[in-house]
């Protein structure tokens, strides 16, 4: 089976630019106010903020989930093909399906071919090691698996923008721990563009390049910050004086985020 | 299951089956109700036995007209449930009427039904259609209407098409409460038959009819006592079906959580 016969969409990450976006909600009022930002292409970005904050909309948008009311959003890539991958809070797989045809959704949604879909899912499972669960059904997983299942099932089209909601929120900590190092290791190795929202400071400091702080709602940016630690996180540096130090220094500039916590 | 756990598992409904066999034909026995309200069980039992041949080829006639009007109703019902979960303003539009159907009692509208499709099966299997067709709309909309939102987001996120999207998530995610409506349709179904029976003739429901003109109160008990079987058979069939088609998913999954 010849991988490269099919066209990838991305081997680059996108740039995303929101300028001045708003979006209020009946009943919730105004949500996101004013938000501008830059993401370049291959960032790996985590976007914080407490409960409500609005950081989930503000990613449903970047997703083409929803609309802005005013402002201009804008996703640009090297080639035009825009690919985007979502995570959501929960697994959200199909019940009726094994993790292998759960995986290969996006493609035959996308029109692939069963043989091309198969192979690529293949791969994206080897890629989460779930390699040996693509005949199991989702049922049959423990919460740390159908999450890898959801996560390989983002990157079977090989987006060039992951976007992920709070996908660990819910898991164990040594269970979150890994989940964290995996997904490093995956943009290490294929450069997409990445959008995590969190609500933890320490999730947030371990996992990414740069995080964007948003206020209480309506949200605006309130610390755009870039992270210095090294580009290869390992369970030592959760032990280490930087991280410490970088989750202190997060910390200290957004007290009302550490509250809200 | 082991014998004891089998005995376990059927002696509890058993036993007041038993218990009133036994009363019941005391009671007669012993005069103290009489025999043209309460046949004696024995007598319900000869006259199946002694029938057998007219009663099973009744039976089948009426089993495979409520076969065919729940099929009939099992297609119109999804066939109606995806056009207006497809749209809110067919909803709007016509899901009244799918309920004033069902409100409207079968016996009364039976006389109209001869009218329009004569004496004999047509009639038959329209009664069991009408009858057994709300149930299957209400059950299937609501599951339709039922997917996960992140699910539809899901789709909604690789641009997925109406049909992909009806087809590949909505309808799957529905069939446990499809064959729950399937399910209550099917006993209706056998009530319709029957009551089509009665007017349009033919079946079960005519030999009932002509047993009871004949004072024949065994045979009428007879009678009824094969067609709630048809029931259960029926119900007992789609339930098969249901298994068959969610064991691998959705029955593990309530064990598990």
């Amino acid at each position: 089976m010849n991988l490269d016969s099919h066209p990838d969409k991305s081997k680059s990450g996108a740039a995303v630019v929101g300028e001045e976006i708003s979006r209020a909600f009946t009943g919730t009022g105004l949500v996101l106010d004013r938000i501008s930002f830059q993401i370049r292409p291959g960032e790996f970005v985590a976007l914080l903020g407490p409960s409500g904050s609005g950081k989930s909309s503000l990613l449903r948008l970047i997703a083409g989930l929803d609309r802005a009311d005013t402002g201009r959003l804008a996703i640009e890539t090297i080639d035009g093909a825009l690919s985007r991958g979502f995570v959501f809070q929960e697994p959200t797989l199909m019940p009726w399906r094994t993790v292998l045809r759960n995986t290969t959704l996006p493609l035959e949604l996308e029109g692939w071919s069963r043989d091309s879909a198969k192979a690529r899912a293949e791969e994206e499972l080897r890629r989460v090691r779930l390699a040996e669960f693509g005949a199991r059904y989702p049922h049959e997983l423990s919460g740390g698996m159908k999450m890898r299942n959801s996560v390989a099932r983002a990157l079977t089209t090989r987006p060039n923008l992951l976007l992920l909601d709070e996908p660990f929120a819910a898991l164990d900590e040594p269970t979150r721990h890994g989940l964290q190092m995996q997904l490093r290791e995956i943009w290490t190795a294929l450069r997409m563009t990445v959008l995590f929202v969190t609500h933890s400071v320490m999730e947030a400091v371990f996992l990414a390049d740069r995080i964007i702080v948003l206020s209480h709602r309506p949200a605006r940016i309130i610390l755009d910050e870039s992270i210095i630690l090294p580009p290869i996180r390992s369970t030592a540096l959760r032990t280490s004086i930087e991280y410490v130090n970088e989750v202190r220094r997060i910390s200290g500039a957004v007290p009302a985020v550490v509250e809200a916590l | 299951m082991t014998f004891r756990a089998r005995m376990a598992a059927f002696l509890p409904p058993l036993l007041p089956l038993i218990l009133s066999i036994c009363v019941a034909e005391t009671a007669v026995h012993m005069a103290w109700v009489p025999s043209y309200l309460i046949p004696a069980p024995s007598e319900v039992f000869h006259s199946l036995l002694d029938d057998r041949r007219e009663l099973a080829l009744a039976a089948w006639e009426t089993l495979s007209s409520a076969l065919v009007g729940l099929l009939i109703s099992f297609a119109a019902g999804t066939v109606f449930s995806v056009a207006l979960s497809s749209s809110d303003l067919a909803r709007r539009a016509f899901y009244p009427y799918a309920v004033f159907f069902q409100t409207v009692p079968i016996i009364s509208i039976a006389p109209l039904l001869v009218i329009w499709f004569g004496f004999g099966r047509p009639t038959v299997i329209a009664s069991a259609a009408i009858v057994s067709v709300f149930p299957i709309i209400a059950s299937t909309l609501l599951g339709l209407k039922s997917t996960e939102p992140s699910l539809v987001d899901l789709f909604k996120l690789y641009s997925a098409t109406g049909r992909q999207t009806l087809l590949m998530l909505k309808i799957p995610f529905a069939l446990p409460q499809i064959f729950s409506g399937l399910r209550i349709a099917s006993g209706l179904a056998v009530v319709g038959a029957i009551v089509g029976e009665f007017i349009g003739g033919g079946g079960l429901g005519s030999v009932a009819d002509s047993a009871r003109t004949q004072q024949r109160i065994d045979r009428v008990f007879a009678a009824v006592l094969i067609s709630s079987l048809l029931g259960i058979v029926l119900v007992g069939a789609v339930n098969l079906v249901s298994s068959l088609s969610l064991g691998s998913w959705h029955t593990s999954e309530r064990k598990s959580s």
